[in-house]
């Protein structure tokens, strides 16, 4: 593909990327950033993108919280979640609205845990996205995700989630929740600018009694390329569970993915060639004449 | 059994039709799950998912086969269990190990149906496959999803894989012993070995079996 922003910089189950890649640049790489504090909870980002990727939530069923559907699922790739948080510091009830979805990791765990190869890719911008015709349905990114985010579809037994509009990024568009968003508060751009707008953001709730406001990039998975504006950055926990600061692949996973790789070939690769040595070395284990006489003798009781 | 030359060579009956097949059923159930299982497990072999109809079929279809491996190992498991129980003599075969490596059988204590190495094997797979089939319901997501926690199925997947490789690794070692110790094969296919074969790596199993047949033949002869 001509379009730089469809390179792609790495791929599922395949050793050191692919022919013709580019790494990922710097001075490319996209961000979108949520500004949690700006949020209102229309869900218009949610219509948005059910809007543009063509896709429908059956209808649900209320079970007295805002959140709607309960869930990510197949359908839904991004999600309002709601949380009344008692701040503790000041008594007061907070009413904290994070949009939920793929965070677009730079160190992608579902990437890393995929097993059919080129069914989850890294493109050089650093959006993460699915390849349903490679997918298997595995559910192994499930297992590689820190965020809890793909979803395997009933229909079709293949891993959906959110692709930060690939689709319309290739061709010079934003995404479409940012599209949608009343208040502006997911914004769209270069990393550097859109580090920048966070900045400005962080700033302002400081000087506005915020003092612990910051941006959510989590480093342990290499940084995101969707972030938060939080106005409470040092408890990323009271936002629906989002995931602490130091949020990294599952030990487990990489050890799985990792090691485990590695050393199981290797252990049946020494089983299989200690057979082959021993049977040069030894010779096969032969009946003798002897026994074949003896065998008979006590067989037949004589 | 006529031999040309060698003169008459008797057998020595060792698996009853009923336990070739049970055992045939199991052994192709393994081979079909090691390479679906080794497809899904190392990138380098996910082209092997090509023989189970791409790798969504193979993700589909591996854990119904560990389902009916289950099933299978259990009738072997029930008709060998006692057989492989532990006893004195195993004790004094692992302590010769070394001689038996060599081939030199002639010091070893007389052994009944199953040696050492057999009974390794035998409760190897055993454990292995429990492990298996409790780890592989785990993360078989499509029926058995919401009943465990996605940490619960990061370890599941982890023992998965390690008890997989557990199993192929006892699978090389049942299957080189088989071909290193000639005249063991026609156990599983004929059913039975020479007595000279008998003689050599299972003496006392082999002198149980003459004095049955003494027992239950004595009037004929």
């Amino acid at each position: 593909m001509a379009l730089p922003t469809m390179e792609i910089a790495r791929q599922s189950a395949t050793r050191g990327g692919i022919t013709g890649a580019l790494p990922p640049k710097d001075d490319f790489q996209v961000t979108k950033l949520i500004d949690v504090s700006k949020c209102i909870g229309c869900k218009a980002c949610q219509t948005a993108c059910l809007e543009w990727n063509d896709l429908r939530e059956p209808v649900g069923v209320n079970v007295g919280v805002y959140d709607n559907p309960h869930d990510l699922t197949e359908n839904s790739w991004t999600l309002m979640r709601f949380t009344e948080w008692d701040n503790p510091e000041t008594g007061k009830l907070e009413w904290l609205i994070r949009k939920d979805g793929c965070m677009h990791c730079a160190d992608p765990g579902c990437l890393k845990a995929c097993p059919s190869p080129g069914a989850i890719v890294q493109y050089t911008n650093g959006i993460v996205d699915f390849n349903k015709d490679a997918c298997i349905g595995c559910g192994y990114c499930i297992k590689g995700c820190p965020f809890n985010i793909p979803r395997i579809s009933k229909a079709n037994e293949k891993a959906y989630k959110c692709t930060l509009c690939v689709d319309r990024v290739a061709v010079g568009q934003g995404p479409a929740c940012a599209k949608a968003c009343p208040t502006q508060a997911i914004s769209f751009g270069t990393e550097a600018e859109m580090k920048a707008l966070a900045a400005k953001r962080v700033a302002d709730l400081t000087s506005r009694g915020y003092k612990k406001a910051g941006l959510y990039d989590p480093p342990g998975v290499g940084g995101t390329h969707v972030m938060y504006v939080l106005h409470h950055a040092d408890k990323p926990e009271a936002y629906a569970n989002l995931p602490g600061n130091d949020v990294k692949i599952s030990p487990i996973v990489e050890l799985w993915r990792g090691a485990t790789k590695y050393f199981g070939m290797g252990v049946l690769a020494v089983a299989a060639g200690v057979g082959v040595l021993h049977h040069m070395v030894m010779g096969p284990n032969k009946v003798t004449t002897h026994d074949e006489e003896e065998g008979k003798r006590i067989k037949e009781g004589t | 059994m006529a031999q040309s030359g060698g003169g008459y060579t008797p057998q020595v009956s060792r698996y009853t039709t009923g336990a070739r097949i049970n055992h045939w059923v199991t052994a192709i159930s393994l081979i079909l799950l090691a390479i679906s299982g080794l497809a899904l497990f190392h990138p380098s072999l996910f082209g092997l998912t090509a023989l189970f109809g791409g790798g969504a079929l193979t993700r589909e279809i591996h854990p119904w086969i560990g389902v009916f491996l289950f099933f299978s190992f259990s009738g072997l498991f029930f008709r060998f269990w006692k057989l492989n129980l532990w006893n004195r003599d195993d004790n004094r075969w692992m302590a010769n190990l070394p001689a038996v490596m060599k081939g030199d059988e002639e010091k070893m204590p007389e052994i009944g149906k199953y040696n050492a190495g057999q009974k390794f094997v035998f409760w190897g797979m055993s454990i292995l496959i429990i492990a298996l089939i409790s780890s592989g319901i785990v993360i078989w997501d499509k029926y058995f999803y919401p009943y465990t926690t996605i940490d619960q199925k990061r370890v599941a997947v982890l023992i998965h894989a390690l008890a997989g490789i557990g199993a192929i690794t006892v699978w090389i070692v049942h299957v080189y012993a088989a071909i290193w110790v000639r005249g063991t094969i026609s156990a599983m296919t004929k059913g039975s070995v020479t007595a000279g074969w008998a003689y050599r790596h299972h003496r006392k199993w082999l002198r149980e079996e003459a004095s049955k047949d003494r027992a239950s033949s004595t009037p004929a002869q």
